[in-house]
């Protein structure tokens, strides 16, 4: 167990990623081996996140290195003076991350085995899942920026893939091939922003630049770059164009994994604004840089899906906006963290907890959409009707997304949400007031999808649809309980796993330098 | 375990939730003192519609998705002619605010440097 436990964020990655290769050659034995092979692989990746959890935020969170191919951990190299290596430095955050990753994985796989079972292309379509997975994993589990942005890029051909992986839907590939020059034209300043830290202190690794950056204009540049490309890779607004096209046209457990995707790159933002730059940017300016962008997207987000009628880009833009509170959770910690910490860190507890919130929620909405869209044969609400009569389970499963979503008590997104309007009002009520509101605007968004698609009279065409089969049901219900169990007792996740993950950006800039370079 | 405290306030959902069970069991015992009389499918249960006939259920006559909020879509509609005006789905576009936005962070950057 301790070693597993040791191998773990190594193994988090190359299961998948082995796994992406292997899966086209298990995939001639019969589509049940190839599901076989992958169930297990996402079983192990969630046993192993689950393992590596326990471990970090039982030791409080505290970093853990490790250096692939293990050995005694020195800096700098005995035998030369270049860090360059593969190195993973795990803390509260990126375990955190790394049970998002799981969760969504998981039931991504369990959801995906019988909504792609009659499609063709399953083994490059579960290739790709595992390819996207291991590329998250390796984002939020990596201590070097060069390997961030080689996960990155591993991430963008797999996501870009799979959303144009209908290629007989010409949206999927025009979708597809706008996702991949956006992912493309981010991941490009990444490169660049990491080629000017690189050529200016000579690291790589996070730890050992975040020891030497002094704050000086190329930092400022390489700053902007890494900030923009990875706020576009996350969907904030107004560069989140790319988001409705790309959730929209995935298939439907690929969408709940392209919002891990997101998410990771939300990760990756946070890390270099905390640990990376830290003290050394002014974190006021920083903050209410995150707080605007938070704000455009929670607003244009959800207006925007109050216009929709297409279901899945309803729930897209819907995703969209909540990525926003996510910034705006941490846009605030990150405004007041020198002013009034008392507050900060529980803007920043809201705003991490968010994501682990919106994964589950925004995954069972793109799960249920999914089974409701194959049901009806249509993606347009106003083609639809009637279909709660026959779709009960799928009908209750939606609504409970979306109440949850929306942060209607007792459900886990209020718990989130709670944290993020208290800490928000007291930097500036109108943040609050913005943050409420547009919650309550998203109720009106599902009110609509709700009542357009699953209420109203029994048609014809509602008449012989029926709940999907229970392979895809036991997924959604798995993201159901943990959305009704978050919501009931978010006192204990806070405290045992959100609030290390957000004290180890918050506080734990010195530890995460420290656990490579010592001291 | 269950609540969370904010430092300034407090969210406990089993308190809620026992709340929430509390409300639905007052609300039982008011609807028992209702009409005993009351009969299913009868001319009791009727919607009134102003004394007219109420017209055959069909798919015809459901609320569709653009049947709601199209009122409070066309008071915001300043508003939303430019926000889709901005949603153009050219990839040049998205690329442009991205490069817009770059801008202005620099600008930012540098000035509070």
């Amino acid at each position: 167990m301790t070693a597993l436990t040791l191998h773990a964020p190594v193994l988090l990655i190359a299961l998948p990623l082995l796994g992406a290769f292997a899966t086209p050659l298990i995939g001639k034995l019969g589509k049940g081996a190839r599901n076989t092979f992958v169930g297990l692989i996402v079983l192990a990746v969630a046993g192993l996140a689950s393992l590596l959890a326990v471990s970090v935020f039982g030791a409080g969170g505290v970093p853990t290195v490790y250096e692939l191919g293990g050995g005694t951990f020195t800096f700098p190299l005995s035998g030369g003076q270049v860090p360059i290596r593969i190195l993973f430095e795990v803390d509260g955050m990126s375990a955190f991350m790394g049970l998002i990753t799981a969760l969504i994985a998981l039931t991504s796989a369990f959801f995906s085995f019988s909504y792609w079972r009659e499609r063709s292309g399953g083994d490059l379509y579960f290739s790709l899942f595992l390819l996207l997975t291991a590329g998250i994993f390796g984002m939020v589990m990596t201590g070097d920026m060069f390997n961030f942005f080689v996960f990155l890029e591993i991430t963008s051909i797999a996501a870009a893939s799979l959303v144009g992986f209908r290629v007989w839907r010409k949206q999927s590939q025009e979708a597809g091939f706008k996702v991949m020059a956006m992912y493309t034209l981010s991941g490009l300043f990444v490169l660049l922003a990491i080629g000017l830290l690189y050529g200016q202190y000579g690291h790589l690794n996070i730890a050992a630049l975040a020891n030497s950056l002094q704050g000086s204009l190329t930092d400022m540049i390489a700053l902007g770059l890494l900030l923009t490309g990875l706020a576009m890779k996350a969907g904030a607004v107004p560069m989140h164009m790319w988001a409705p096209d790309a959730y929209g046209e995935a298939p439907a457990p690929m969408s709940a994994i392209l919002v891990a995707n997101s998410q990771a790159s939300l990760y990756g933002l946070f890390r270099i604004l905390f640990t990376l730059y830290g003290v050394t940017v002014s974190t006021g300016t920083m903050g209410w840089i995150l707080i605007v962008l938070a704000l455009l997207t929670i607003f244009v987000g959800v207006t925007m899906a109050l216009i929709q009628s297409d279901l899945k880009r309803l729930v897209a833009f819907g995703a969209v906006s909540q990525i926003g509170y996510m910034l705006l959770g941490v846009g605030v910690g990150l405004a007041v963290m020198a002013t009034k910490p008392e507050y900060g860190l529980v803007a920043m507890q809201g705003g991490i907890f968010h994501m682990l919130n919106d994964a589950a929620c925004v995954g069972l909405l793109f799960f249920a959409s999914g089974a409701v869209i194959r049901a009806a044969g249509t993606r347009d609400l106003n083609q639809m009707g009637g279909l709660g009569h026959q779709m009960k389970w799928t009908s209750i499963f939606f609504a409970i997304g979306a109440v949850a979503l929306a942060g209607v008590p007792p459900f886990n997104g209020f718990a989130s949400k709670f944290l993020i309007y208290e800490a928000s009002f007291k930097l500036s009520p109108f943040l609050a007031v913005i943050a409420v509101l547009s919650s309550i605007m998203l109720l009106a968004v599902f009110v609509k999808a709700f009542q357009a698609a699953f209420l109203g009279p029994r048609s014809n065409a509602s008449a012989h649809v029926s709940d999907p089969s229970p392979g895809m049901m036991v997924p959604m219900a798995a993201l159901v309980l943990v959305i009704i169990v978050f919501g009931l007792f978010p006192g204990f996740f806070v405290d045992h796993i959100v609030t290390p993950a957000a004290k180890a950006l918050w506080l734990g800039r010195d530890a995460y330098i420290n656990a490579v370079l010592g001291g | 375990m269950s609540g969370l405290s904010s430092g300034f306030g407090v969210w406990n959902p089993i308190a809620w939730a026992l709340l929430f069970v509390g409300i639905l069991v007052v609300s039982f015992i008011v609807r028992s003192f209702g009409n005993k009389g009351y009969k299913r499918g009868t001319g009791q249960t009727k919607v009134f519609l102003s004394g007219n006939d109420e017209p055959e259920a069909s798919g015809g006559l459901h609320v569709r998705g653009d049947h709601l909020y199209w009122g409070m879509v066309d008071g915001l509609s300043a508003y939303y002619r430019r926000v889709k005006a901005w949603h153009t789905g050219i990839l040049s576009d998205y690329a442009a605010w991205f490069i817009g936005v770059l801008g202005l962070v620099f600008v930012i950057l540098v000035l509070a440097r």
